[in-house]
Order: C-alpha cells, then structure tokens, then sequence
C-alpha cells in the first residue's frame, strides 16, 4: 500500500471512527453498567428496600443516581435464552429456505443469455422496490384468518387455516424478504464459471451430477457464504416482521431490544447488553460461513 | 439577488402591516367559523419567525386531511403567525425514550397522566405561565390540580377517555358477560382476543380482575397480576395497538380492550362491533399539554396551549377524535345528542368506577417492566447460560480465524 492510497482511506477511517466504533464502545459501556441510588453515605439502595420503603412510608434520606460498573445486564440476558435460540432457530431455518430456493434460482439464471440474465435479475430486484413495511403489511392480509389465502382455499371447501401469528408466518415473512439477499451474491459468482468448464469436465467424464458436485458447487462457495451471512445477519435481528406476522406472542431478538429502548420497558443497559451476545453470534455465524470458502476465495465473494 | 432582497423585506413589512393594523376582534376563520378573540393579544409574536415544535399522539387532533375539516394547526397559523410542526408519537414510553435520549427540541408535548407525573419528577418540565393561559378558567374543575400535577403548575389538559372491551356481535356470544375483565380470560374465546402490547394497561386490567388498584406498587400484587398475565397469553391472538383498527375491523378476532375514542371510530366502520365498560372498574386517562425544558419558544407554546383551550377549538377537537374535552365551555356547545353519547361522555356513575393512573416510584416501573418483559418471552436458564454463551460464541470465532490465518501464511510461505 503506497502513501497514496493510505491517504484516500482516511474518509473512510474517519466514517469508521466516528459510526462504528464509538457506537460499539458506547453499547459495550452500557452493557457493563447500571443505575443505581445511593443514599448520602454512598451505601446502595436496592430495589426491595426502595419499594418497602414506599410501602411503609419511610424516608431514606438523599438519595443520588450512580452509575456503577455490572455483570447483572450480561447474566440478566439469561433468562431470554429461549428468545435467542428461537431467533437463532428461525433466521436458520430461512437461510436454509433461501439458500434452497435461491441457489437454482441464481444457477439458471447465471445460464441464460446476456439480456434474459438482465430481465431476470430485475425480477428478482421488483419486490424490493416497494417499501419493506408494506410488503410485510400484504403478507398480514393475505395470512390473516379472513384473508385473501383463506377466502381463495375457502371456495375449493378447504380451511380456515391458522396462518397469520404463528412461526410459520415469520419465516415466510424472512424468506420473502431477504431472498434476493440471498439470489444476487450466488448469482454475482456464478456468472463467472465459464460454459467451457462446465463443457470441460463433462468431456472429462462427470455426469451432470459429479460436475455439480466438483465443480460448480466448489466454485460457488464464495457466493454462498456471502449469501448466508447476508440473509442470516437481517434474519436473526429483525423485529418488524415477528411483530406483525407473529402477533407479538412470536417475540425475537429484535423485539426484546426494541422493547428496552423504545417500547415499554426502557432499559437501555440490558438492551445493549442483548445487543452485545446478539453480536457474538453473529460474529460467529460470519467466521463459520468464512471458513467455508476458506480454501481459495480469492476475488468473488462480496464480503 | 439584490432587487430579491429589496423585494422579500418589502413583502414582509406589508405582511407586518397587515397583521397588526388588520387584526379585527373578531377573527373570522376561513372554513365560516368565528371566534371572539378580540380578549388575547394573539398576534404579539407574529413577526419574530417563530416556529414551534408540537408532539403529540397520532390522529389526535383535527387536521384537514383534505375533507374540509377545522385545521386546527392551519388556523393557529394565520390568526397568530406563528408557525407549527407537527409531529407523531405512539406511546408515552417513545415520548420518554426520545426526550429522555435528548437531541431533539419540543415546545409542545402531549403525554397522559402518570408520564407527566415522571416527566416533573425527573425535572424534564418547565413551569406555566397560567397569565397567558386565560382560556384555563373554561376547564372543568375535576380536572384541575389532578393527582399527576397537585399544584396545576406544568399541565393543562386536553383530552380526556376512559378504557373498555371493544367486541364482535357476531362472534362472541350473545349470553355471555362481556361487562367484566374476566371475558378476556374465557378459553372458549381463545386465539380470538387481542391484548394491550403496553405494559401499564395491560396490569391495569390484571390488577382490576384480582381486585387490587392499577396503582398497586405491592410486588406480591404485581407478581400475581403477571401470573394471570402469563396464563391469558395462552388465549392471546397477539399483543397490539394501532394494529387493532385491522384486526378487529376485518373480524379477526373477537374481543379486544381499547380506548373508548377508537372504539367509536372502529364502530363506524363495522357495526358488528360494539363496545362493554367493565364493572370491575377501569382506567380514566387524560392527556395534556406540557412545556419541556429547554424549549425555546415558551411564550409562543402557550398561546398555542391558550387557541386549544378555545371553546371552538376544544370542541371541533373532541368532535374530530372522538374522546371527552375537559373544556366546560366546549362540553355545553355540544348536541343534546353528543352529550348523551355514552361511548364518548360515559355517565357520571361509570367515571366514579374509574381510576387515573399515577406516576410509579422507579422501583416499582422496574419491577413492572421486568415483569412484563418476562411474559412477553418465556423465560428459563440459568443466570450462567449468557456469559457461556458469549465467550464460546468470540472463542470459537477467534479460533476459526486464527486458524484461517496461520493456515493461509503457511500456504503463502
């Protein structure tokens, strides 16, 4: 790297700086700390003695907030463990749809003429020109109980069908969402692998299934794991979608955060000490995906 | 670039002009309504570019949405000078959450009751002029010195309603007791109730089936409150607020609690539905206009406060949005009719049933907020799980990369 070039960084080190590690250095401190009282001898008031003391009317003297360092928000996020693996176990499932659903997808497309890729490509994009939220408000109606899905099987004698507020709803919700998330990367990589290579190891020998299998997957690996960590990492923290096509009663990651910041139980500690394990899994979703193009992903892969 | 200069401090004295010399004591509004105004001195800072800042909830105010209803904002506008920027919010917490996080500037804000009473307690309110707030005298006297604000100083309130079951006739039968918070708790009607997603209203119907007061700040109170919470989230179709004109409009699902304004709106629009007060008892709300500190534009913010207070005004704004004016004056130019409308003005007997929230200690919001966190997402593991968890989850990252690194170094070497 010359001189040069360093310096043409610096915009970019100073977006950096400024909106992504302060923020994160400002989620680590909050996550590591809390409000306490205090009374005037610097002894902490907890919150038992607080309410008891309200009850019977006693007055505990002057009273100061403090913020003190904690490992409480962290071992408090315990308790939503079963939200984290439901999250977890969703945003999977809908990688794995997407990738299912995708892959061919962005294989066949990958194969057509130029100006067919183009028109196809723009298919895959139409959604996306509609805002996020009324796509998902569609699916609302359509799954609802009186829904256009229900009213239409209704006709043929079948239903109603509980659709709108389950699981089920969320990951469709996730799946027709992040889909050309998942489309775009595999279909970015895949255009790269020559017809003559294709043409070349069948000439070698390999079966439709064998030059899949030895070539085409191995190449596309890059592609894939771009595509996972892109559907999975908006997956795992999204809150708009549970809520509306899960009623509430489906309550992600996302939901609990949001439910610390601008819902009803403001606590902005314990919100971004689920923030931090939210990042750690997604740290560790990313280091997986990587280590599977590990091998030779030299150009290609988008991140 | 000069000759538009010459021409734009030109226009603006011609306006000044207009404004002071042609301000007439009685202001005749464009949409044919009149008001006396000829006893305020409006106009007093219609030169000074004020712009004020108002944040209130949604759909909660007459504006004209292009159907020719009194703009209550427009109006404001061109009798004083003064301009207005409307904006949003959907529950008192967001409110809280926003001025609380700082950054941004409100002159006016329109938050209920027990968030008032937070608001004063942490010193986030500025104290009233009432000398430009004459229009103060028209409120009903139950509504001054309210519980929130014992000596009136930071409040003067705008809107008024209480909280029942709205339901479907044609889903929820017809022998049924719809008149109590316990329908609500009815498996006959499960995956068919939709619940309050707000923690505060959500206890409030808890606290008033088992017999304790909304206000209750006693944990053995709370806590079986949220255990009857827990139980009824099995029947719960889905936590909601706005979400509820869908739902219950489309017959989604059959009974749901609301506030009594909405209730009439959802009405409306699908006269299957209908709309109980629980004998049990239930929450009176009022919300009303507050001045936060830091807030530029006081004087302004409270001749705004003063053109809401207006007879004509506080009745176009009750009519428009369909919940109780405390403005006596507004409430006597009402219909015979509107005055007997009990979905809107509930009789005196069911109001004396009703409880106003007040402000929580801080330990017992925490206590609340942890609760109502806990039933919203099952809770289990041990407090050790998360630190597990997080230093497997960075171990195993690091050693993955460290790997990838030592293992393409190799590979270069």
């Amino acid at each position: 790297m010359t001189r040069k070039s360093r310096f043409l960084a610096a915009p970019y080190l100073v977006w950096l700086a400024i909106f992504t590690i302060i923020p994160l250095a400002l989620i680590v401190v909050f996550a590591f700390t809390t409000t306490v009282t205090v009374d005037e001898t610097g002894r902490i008031i907890t919150a038992e003695e607080l309410l008891s003391a309200e009850a019977d009317g006693v007055v505990l003297g002057e009273l100061t907030e403090k913020t003190v360092f904690t490992l409480d928000n962290i071992t408090a996020t315990s308790a939503y463990m079963p939200v984290m693996v439901r999250s977890i176990w969703l945003a999977l499932i809908a990688t794995v749809l997407c990738l299912v659903i995708g892959y061919p997808t962005a294989y066949l497309i990958s194969r057509l003429t130029f100006s067919r890729q183009k028109m196809m490509l723009m298919l895959v994009m139409l959604p996306m020109w509609m805002n996020f939220l009324l796509r998902t408000y569609a699916w609302m109606t359509l799954l609802e109980r009186n829904g256009w899905i229900n009213k239409l099987l209704g006709l043929i004698g079948l239903g109603p069908f509980e659709m709108i507020n389950t699981q089920g709803a969320v990951v469709l919700g996730m799946v027709y969402n992040y889909l050309p998330f998942m489309i775009l990367p595999l279909y970015s990589i895949m255009t790269k692998i020559d017809n003559s290579v294709l043409e070349a190891a069948g000439d070698l020998g390999c079966n439709p299934i064998k030059t899949f299998s030895r070539v085409v997957w191995p190449l596309s690996l890059p592609g894939v794991a771009t595509g996972i960590t892109m559907v999975f990492v908006p997956a795992i923290s999204t809150f708009i979608i549970s809520r509306m096509l899960g009623g509430g009663t489906n309550m992600l990651i996302g939901d609990l955060i949001d439910l610390q910041f601008l819902g009803n139980a403001y606590n902005p500690n314990l919100g971004a000490a689920i923030s931090l394990v939210l990042m750690a899994v997604i740290l560790l979703c990313m280091s997986i995906t990587n280590a599977l193009d590990n091998e030779d992903m030299e150009g290609g892969a988008l991140l | 670039m000069k000759a538009t200069r010459i021409f734009s401090a030109f226009f603006t004295v011609i306006m000044l002009l207009t404004l002071l010399t042609a301000a007439p004591p009685v202001f005749a509004l464009e949409s044919g309504w009149e008001i006396d105004y000829s006893d305020y001195d409006w106009t007093r800072l219609a030169g000074d570019n004020v712009t004020l800042n108002v944040y209130n909830w949604g759909e909660y105010m007459s504006l004209d949405g292009g159907d020719g209803e009194f703009d209550v904002n427009g109006e404001f506008e061109k009798l004083t000078g003064i301009k207005v920027n409307y904006t949003n919010f959907a529950s008192n917490e967001e409110l809280y959450a926003k001025l609380h996080s700082g950054g941004s500037t409100y002159d006016i804000l329109i938050p209920s009751d027990y968030m008032i009473g937070r608001l004063i307690d942490e010193g986030l309110l500025e104290k009233l002029d009432f000398d430009n707030i004459p229009n103060f005298g028209n409120v009903f006297d139950i509504y001054k010195s309210p519980e929130y604000d014992p000596a009136n100083e930071y409040s003067v309130p705008y809107l008024s309603g209480i909280i029942g079951i709205v339901y479907n006739t044609t889903l929820v039968d017809k022998d049924d007791d719809v008149e109590t918070w316990d329908i609500l708790w009815d498996e006959k009607y499960a995956n068919n109730i939709l619940m309050f997603s707000n923690s505060r209203d959500a206890f409030m119907i808890s606290c008033f089936r088992l017999g304790y007061s909304p206000n209750t700040t006693d944990e053995n109170e709370l806590r079986a409150a949220a255990e009857e919470l827990k139980k009824q989230k099995l029947l719960v179709q889905a936590y909601v607020m706005d979400e509820i004109y869908d739902k219950m409009g489309g017959g989604e699902a059959a009974l749901a609690p609301y506030y009594n304004g909405d209730a009439a709106a959802m009405i409306a629009d699908n006269p299957d539905l209908a709309f109980a007060i629980p004998r049990e008892g239930t929450n009176h709300f009022v919300d009303a206009f507050c001045i936060p500190k830091g807030s530029k534009n006081k004087e302004a913010a409270e001749i705004y406060i003063n053109f809401l207070c207006e007879t004509l005004v506080a009745l176009k704004n009750s009519q428009f949005v369909g919940y109780m004016t405390p403005v006596k004056t507004a409430y006597e130019a009402l219909t015979p009719e509107q005055q007997a409308n009990t979905m809107v003005y509930p009789s005196d007997e069911i109001l004396k049933n009703t409880v106003t929230y007040t402000t929580l200690s801080p330990a017992a919001k925490n206590l609340i907020d942890s609760l109502w966190t806990e039933i919203l997402s099952e809770v289990g593991a041990s407090p050790w799980m998360t630190p597990v968890v997080l230093i497997a989850a960075v171990g195993i990252s690091l050693w993955i990369n460290i790997r990838r690194y030592v293992k393409k170094k190799t590979a270069t070497n």
